[in-house]
């Protein structure tokens, strides 16, 4: 390990936040609008953690520990996750199941700490939440599976760092699948537009921000700060596998970082020209990414 | 070999679509681009053979499937005045699931299946089988007679995929022969569909079945 190696976590620590804000200026050029700054989710972060904290008499322990456990998983995620082709502080075989673990146990406590208000608007969030996520991670792993297979590699700093143009020429179709049920994975897990509304607040459609409506203070903007963290390390998945490398690892890094602000911008752009689709139909979108993840491993179990 | 690849990822990517969908319009679309990509692939798989042959049965199959087939149907479709399919014997999402195993059977059938050496994709084999499994569970597990002559075209493209790429050295006629066939079949189920729906104001198959006196 070496200072390199913390490129990568330096670089999602500190501009996660300002993916919120690019996706909301490019919401904002589509509307019409000037829009928000680009730094709002900053002065956010910062109000709240000037804010004391206002607990309610029913909730426990359990209440106060969601978010600081969801920020403490998506940090340790953030060390294991290479950007484009710079490895990430921590490589081992096998690391992407840690991955999809931690994000798996950010999910379960929030949905914990929402289940525990004891409200039932809370618990129907929760109740969305854990079935479109119970939908959305085969198609993750079923992904991530056809990588490994494509790639030989195990670690997913060793597998960005061979994915090449080689690939891309040899098994493009199976490549380009997974790249698509990767963004749909994105959309979903950072309940973005055709999946949930972040700007909502009627009930019967949310469902991320519906769990947390109870937390607030230093406790919101860890959930805020975990949620940017969360997109970037989606998108720098994606970005990991669709991103040339060059010689230069400056230029890399370079590219990387603007290919994740890159995939904020498409977010925006999918957000401006979709309309969020009806809760029924969402359980069949998020099937056709399975569906496409696992077309992807097919074609690829049979060209090697 | 690149192109060739993309077309059958196309195709299969459509007969997913298909499985999953519950307009009949856009299926109808969705099944008239399929005719359009399949019409490249005989040019694309025989690339280094540029011919007036390929070319006349690319011609051919884009101005049928693509063009003739699609304008006969939507004209049957707005006769019988049908927007979506209603209640089919397995849901979208049950069929989408079924796609997938479907393809994943094609694929190991193929293992298993001796090939001639001059293939032009490793592909095509198990799209095309998955072409015709795909056709037969749409045949039977809609109700409307729309969607079926939709799952019997998705069957018939997969016995055509099969044949370009498969035996390049069938002879003119045949390929021929087998689109005049469709042709027919098709006209014949647009004029049923159209006297199903003047008897009885709805061309829901499933309930031909009970008697009337």
């Amino acid at each position: 390990m070496n200072a390199i190696s913390f490129i990568p976590l330096l670089l999602a620590l500190t501009l996660s936040p300002l993916l919120l804000g690019v996706i909301n200026r490019t919401k904002a050029f589509f509307a019409g609008r000037h829009g928000q700054p680009l730094l709002q989710t900053y002065f956010d972060l910062w109000k709240l953690l000037q804010k004391g904290a206002v607990y309610s008499r029913t909730t426990t322990w359990l209440f106060r520990a969601g978010p600081m456990i969801g920020l403490a998983a998506a940090l340790t995620a953030t060390l294991l996750m290479p950007l484009g082709k710079c490895p990430a502080s921590l490589a081992f075989p096998a690391d992407f199941l840690l991955f999809a673990g931690l994000l798996g146990l950010m999910r379960f406590f929030t949905v914990v700490a929402a289940l525990d208000t004891g409200s039932s608007f809370e618990g129907m969030g929760a109740s969305r939440e854990v079935f479109f996520s119970a939908l959305t991670e085969p198609a993750l792993f079923v992904a991530l599976a056809t990588l490994v297979r494509e790639t030989g590699q195990l670690s997913l700093s060793t597998m960005f760092g061979q994915v090449s143009n080689a690939h891309w020429l040899h098994s493009g179709p199976a490549l380009g699948l997974v790249v698509l049920a990767l963004m749909i994975v994105l959309l979903a897990e950072n309940s973005r537009i055709p999946v949930d509304d972040p700007n909502t607040h009627l009930e019967l459609t949310m469902i991320h921000e519906v769990m947390v409506l109870d937390h607030g203070g230093p406790d919101l903007a860890f959930i805020f700060y975990s949620a940017a963290l969360k997109l970037w390390l989606l998108s720098a998945l994606v970005v990991g596998i669709v991103l040339p490398g060059t010689g230069d690892p400056r230029l890399n890094l370079l590219l990387a970082v603007g290919a994740v602000f890159g995939v904020a911008v498409i977010v925006g752009v999918i957000e401006s020209v979709m309309a969020r689709l009806r809760l029924m139909i969402v359980p069949q979108l998020l099937v056709g990414a399975g569906a496409l993840a696992a077309t992807a491993f097919l074609l690829a179990l049979k060209l090697n | 070999m690149q192109g060739t690849n993309i077309i059958l990822v196309l195709v299969v990517l459509t007969n997913l679509k298909l499985l999953g969908s519950s307009r009949v319009g856009s299926s109808i679309r969705v099944v008239a681009a399929q005719g359009v990509v399949l019409g490249l692939l005989p040019i694309l798989a025989h690339a280094h053979e540029i011919s007036w042959r390929y070319a006349g049965l690319a011609v051919g199959t884009v101005a049928l499937k693509g063009i003739v087939f699609p304008w006969f149907l939507f004209r049957a479709v707005r006769e019988a005045e049908v927007a979506r399919e209603i209640e089919p014997f397995v849901g979208y999402v049950a069929s989408l699931l079924a796609g997938v195993s479907i393809l994943a059977v094609s694929f190991w059938m193929c293992t298993r299946l001796p090939m001639p050496e001059a293939i032009a994709s490793a592909w095509l084999a198990p799209v095309a089988i998955f072409s015709i499994f795909a056709g037969l569970f749409l045949i039977v597990s809609r109700k409307r007679a729309v969607s079926q002559v939709l799952g019997f075209l998705v069957l018939e493209n997969g016995v055509y995929t099969f044949g370009v790429g498969v035996a390049p050295q069938a002879s003119l006629l045949v390929e021929a022969g087998v689109l005049l066939d469709v042709f027919v079949a098709v006209f014949v189920m647009g004029i049923t569909i159209f006297h199903i729906n003047r008897e009885f104001d709805h061309i829901d198959t499933d309930r031909l079945s009970s008697l009337k006196d």
